[in-house]
This record gives structure tokens, sequence and C-alpha cells, in this order.
């Protein structure tokens, strides 16, 4: 062995027992198994999607039998009506994710002031999130079943059975029958969402209000309102995203038959079914360019609309600098302490 | 929270506060008998005979609340002995490993700043906007080229991995645990892994929990992907799927079906009761940065 291997050898003996040898060590320790799932799970999968949308192929088809067709895939999801003409059915799952914020928002303000049985009814509400998809399905498929729960309700109402539709069959109705089990499914999810969103404004706001001569709903819209907009504004981005890629009420409830077949339940037909692993994987790619854009253009517009309100927003943009200014002092603090362990990375 | 402010309003008895507590309550009486209705449905009908089922309306009341026949026949008919191991076995692998990994990660990306550090958080965000459904045409390639298709050990392992929220619900967490705890950890001559195992992890307790129960529920709920991997229904089915069984030719007798979901839905109602508000600080600290 020579001189020059030891000495490196000492070096990196050395460097392994300094904090910052130890601290590569834990990083690259304590990451390896997350990054290594993340990478095979997603963007693995991600890449491969991506790859077979240009072929023509099946699950069983061997590498070498795949056959390359360009664009053919893409054209095929756009001429094809059984496959981008469902997206269409994603405005009713839109709408119906729009009434569900506003039925959780409402029931959220009733709730966040004091009222009797509070906890019970926000526990009745947000139960059926915690149901599974299938056991949802086969609830819904019962309750919309003819002269079962929905039509006995609704005849107790004074409705006539002989005028009531078929929910589940009857084309004009049936989308909505499914839009309705994906509300009921999620509006008390949501509404503890906004009850916690609420719950953290000082309550000393409303009293001021009150001494004001603020009645409700004046501090429902100058108080409450403004500070959850946040939290809503990412609810309305993320339903309609959702609302792009409703899969579960369709799926479970009605398998995608009589016009109830949503993109992704036309696309999981596709690729399960009929095996065209090539076309589905188009259809998905499509997909998320259509997600991100929306997702892109919704936050370019609430930021439009929000671009000059009132004063709450004003001290949250000086709390955020006041924070970067933190940091950076923080920052430079620590270059000239060179502590082992630092904060406030990203 | 303004409660005075409450007292003051109920003392005068106003006509519009008269009216705006009754609409309150009744669409609070409402939006509760919404969400009750379907399963309260579900539980009467559960309970009748097979003659009952077929002679009476669905809302009336079964004869005899002690008719258990349904409950049983269900379970071993979808064969939910079975079901509730293999549910079992899968929960608490995938609730150690993404917890262990979880907690590792978040404190990596919390207490050290190294190039990549940005970057990996944002992976890991831009993950999130990926639908799952959408992704499973490629993942059942991976999958079978793995050979991880129908054996529980590639579905816990797919399952441990794909947890963004966690990750998140830890990170804020340990935005409040102070640095100087660390530092004079360190001055005390303890390494980063002691650091993590003596002193974040205790700390994080909450947040585990919390993060238990709500990927627990998520996981014992997930059927599409345990449909998609664990083909074996017989004897690799979990609690989800197996009431797949009922879509067959025991598609209309609903008072088995009933039988058979009430048996699935009460280890979430159970978890429900007893963990309230862990549920409840879990969907809003998730919401925030999610």
């Amino acid at each position: 062995m020579t001189a020059a291997t030891a000495k490196k050898k000492n070096f990196f003996h050395d460097w392994l027992k300094s904090r910052k040898g130890q601290q590569t060590i834990i990083i690259l320790a304590f990451m390896f198994i997350p990054l290594l799932l993340l990478f095979v799970f997603t963007y693995l999968p991600f890449g491969e999607m991506v790859k077979f949308s240009f072929y023509k192929m099946k699950y069983s088809t061997p590498v070498d039998k795949r056959i390359f067709v360009g664009w053919e895939n893409y054209k095929a999801v756009f001429s094809r009506d059984d496959c981008f003409g469902a997206i269409k059915l994603s405005l009713y799952y839109m709408v119906g994710s729009i009434l569900q914020l506003a039925i959780a928002l409402y029931l959220a303000t009733m709730l966040s002031f004091k009222t009797k049985g509070g906890n019970l009814f926000k526990g009745l509400m947000f139960f059926p999130y915690l149901i599974s998809g299938i056991a949802i399905g086969f609830i819904f498929k019962f309750f919309y079943t003819r002269g079962f729960v929905f039509d006995t309700v609704l005849q107790w109402c004074g409705f006539q059975l002989d005028n009531l539709p078929y929910w589940l069959k009857d084309q004009s109705i049936n989308n909505w029958s499914l839009v309705g089990s994906s509300v009921w499914r999620y509006f008390g999810q949501n509404m503890v969402l906004f009850i916690g969103a609420i719950m953290s404004v000082d309550a000393e706001m409303y009293e001021a209000a009150e001494l004001d001569g603020a009645n409700k709903f004046q501090q429902f819209m100058h108080i409450i309102l403004p500070s959850i907009k946040t939290i809503v504004t990412l609810n309305v981005i993320l339903s309609i995203t959702g609302s792009l890629s409703a899969f579960d009420p369709p799926f479970v409830i009605t398998s995608g038959k009589n016009g109830t077949g949503t993109y992704f339940v036309v696309m999981n037909e596709i690729a399960h079914t009929s095996q065209k692993v090539g076309l589905a994987s188009a259809m998905a790619v499509v997909l998320l360019v259509i997600i991100f854009a929306a997702t892109i253009l919704q936050k370019l517009f609430f930021k439009y609309i929000f671009r000059n309100s009132d004063s709450d927003d004003e001290t949250y943009d000086a709390k955020k600098r006041r924070k970067k200014l933190e940091k950076q002092q923080r920052k430079e603090l620590a270059k000239q302490n060179g502590p082992a362990v630092r904060k406030g990375a990203v | 929270m303004n409660a005075a402010a409450d007292k003051k309003v109920r003392r005068h008895y106003s006509a519009g506060t008269v009216v705006r507590t009754f609409i309150k309550y009744f669409s609070l009486v409402f939006f509760g008998f919404v969400a009750v209705l379907p399963i309260v449905s579900c539980v009467i009908t559960a309970f009748k005979t097979d003659e009952e089922y077929m002679s009476t309306n669905v809302m009336t009341m079964p004869e005899s609340w002690l008719n258990f026949s349904n409950f049983t026949e269900a379970f071993t008919k979808a064969n939910m002995g079975r079901a509730f191991i293999n549910s079992g076995i899968i929960l608490v692998c995938v609730l150690f490993g993404a917890i262990v990994i979880g907690t590792q990660l978040a404190y990596v990306l919390n207490r050290f700043r190294f190039p990549g550090n940005g970057l990996i958080r944002n992976l890991f965000l831009f993950a999130t906007l990926l639908p799952g459904i959408a992704m499973q045409v490629s993942v059942y390639q991976i999958m079978q080229g793995l050979g991880f298709i129908n054996h529980l050990y590639g579905y816990i392992i797919m399952s441990m991995g794909t947890d963004v929220i966690s990750i998140y619900i830890f990170i804020q967490y340990m935005e409040n645990i102070p640095v100087s705890l660390d530092e004079s950890a360190i001055i005390d001559g303890a390494s980063y892994f002691k650091i993590y195992w003596k002193i974040m992890l205790p700390l994080l307790k909450p947040a585990i929990v919390t993060c238990m129960v709500l990927k627990g529920v998520a996981v014992y709920n997930e059927y599409y992907c345990s449909n998609l991997y664990l083909q074996d229904k017989r004897s690799l089915g979990v609690v989800a799927t197996s009431l797949y069984t009922f879509t067959g030719p025991l598609g209309s007798q609903y008072n088995l079906i009933c039988a058979g979901v009430i048996i699935s839905v009460l280890p979430a109602l159970i978890v429900f009761i007893l963990c309230q508000n862990q549920i409840y600080s879990g969907i809003t600290a998730g919401a925030v940065k999610g």
C-alpha cells in the first residue's frame, strides 16, 4: 500500500467520522427506500405510460412484437366516439362538486358557531367518507333500485311511484344519481376541512364585528370567507380536476352502462377488458395534459381575481415577506457560525 | 367560541333569531338524515329474513333485530374470515413501513440542507397530481415484471410508497420541534440516527397516530389495486374485494348483500368512534399543504 492511498483512506475514514460525513450517510440511508419506491411506482410507470401511448400492444405482447404507431393512438382518442366524448360527463361531476362545496361551507359555518349536538351532526355527516368505494357501490345500487329506499322516501313526500324515473337506467337522470352518491360521500369531509379552517380564525374578530353591529351574514362575508379563501380556492381546484378524473361512482354502481361511462371508466375498460394498452395510455396522457392545463389556468384565474383584494391578503403578504427576511438572516447567521444542524431548507 | 355573543342574542328572541335558529337546525337535521339514510336502510334490510325481504317494504322495520343469519351467511359465502386476516396482515405491514419511511424522509428533508432537497419535495408533490387509476395501466406491467402480482408482499410494497400526505404532515409537525433539541443532543455526542430514534419519533407520536388512522382507513378501503394485483380471490381476497362475491348470482339478494356491507363497514365505524379527533385533525392538516 502506497503512502498516497493510505492517506486517502485516512481522509475518507476521517470524513466518515466527521459530522458532515455522518450527515451524508444518514441522508442517503433515509432517502434510499422512499426514492426507490417513488421511482418504481410513480415515475417509471409514468415514463412507460408515455412510451406505451406510441405503440399498438397488449399486456401479453412481448417487447419485440410491439408495433410503433406514432401518433395514431392520440388520433384515435379524439376520433373514436367512445373515448373523448366521455369527458363531457365530467361536467355533471363538476356541477356536483361545486354544489358539494357550497353545502359543506354552509354546514361548516353553522357548526362553527355554538350548536346543540354539533359533534353528533359532524360525525354523522363525515362518516360516509370512511366507507369503501365498493360498499358505497352496493349501498347506492340498493338505494336507487325501483321501489326501494329512495322511491319509498319520495313516496312519503307525496310523489307517485309511476311518476318517478328509473334512477340508474333512465339516461336523462342516471348521471345525476351517480353524482348524488359522490356528493353524499364527500360533503362531510369537505365540511370538516372548512370547520378546521374557520376555527383557526381569531374569536376576537367576531366579538369586534358584533360590537360594530355586523350581522351573521356580514360576519360570514367579511370575516369567515376572507380567512378561509385559500382553502376554498384549493378545494375548488381539486374538485374540478377531480371531476375530470371521476371514476368510483360509475365504476362500482353502474359499471359504466347506460351512458354513465366517464373518461376513466372507458379507459379502464379499454386497458383491462379489450387490452388495448397503447390506446389506454394515450387516453391517460391526454387527460393528464388537460388536468395540468386546467390546474394552471385556475391558479392564474384565482390569482387574477384576488389581485387587489382586501387588507387580509396584504398582511399575509407582509407576513410572507417578514418570514423571508427572517430566513435570510438565519441563513447568514448559519453561514457565519456553521452549526452542524441547519433548519429551513427550501 | 363566542358564547357571550350567543347568549346576548338568545335573550332577545327576536323573530329573526327564531327563524335563523329554525333554519339552522332544520338544515342540520336534513343533511344529517341524508347522510344516515342509505346506511340505516342497509342495516334494516340486513336483519330481514328472505320472506320478509320479499314481502315487506325496504323501510319497514324487521321483525326481529336478533336475526343474524344474513351476517353469518354473508361472512361464510364471501370468505370474509380469510379476507379479514389478509386485510389485517396488509394493514400492519403497510402502516409499519409507511410510518418508518415517512418519518425518516421527513426528518432528512426537514433537518438537513443538501442539494436536491427542494427537488425531492417537488417530485413528491408532483406525484400527487398523477391520477392513480390512469397510472395502473403501466404499473401493472412493472408489477408483472417484478413478479409482484398475486403475492401479498407485492401489494404491500406497492402500497407503502405512495403516501405523500403523511410525509407532509410529518414535515409540518417537525417544523414545530425546536432545532435546539437536536443541537444539544449533538453536543452530548448523539448520532443523527439516535436523534431520529430517541428525539424525533417520540415527539412525533401524535402525528404518527393521525397518519396511521388516515392511512389505515385508506388501505382498508382500497379496492381497485387489490382487485388488480391480488387476483386469486379465494386465498388473497381482502375485505373490500370480498364484497365482489355478491355481484354474480347473488346480485339481487339485498338482505345478504347489506349484511356483507355492514360487516365490512364495522371496523371503520369502530376506528371512527375511537379516533374521531385524530381523523379530523389529520384531514385538516393534510389539506393545508396537500
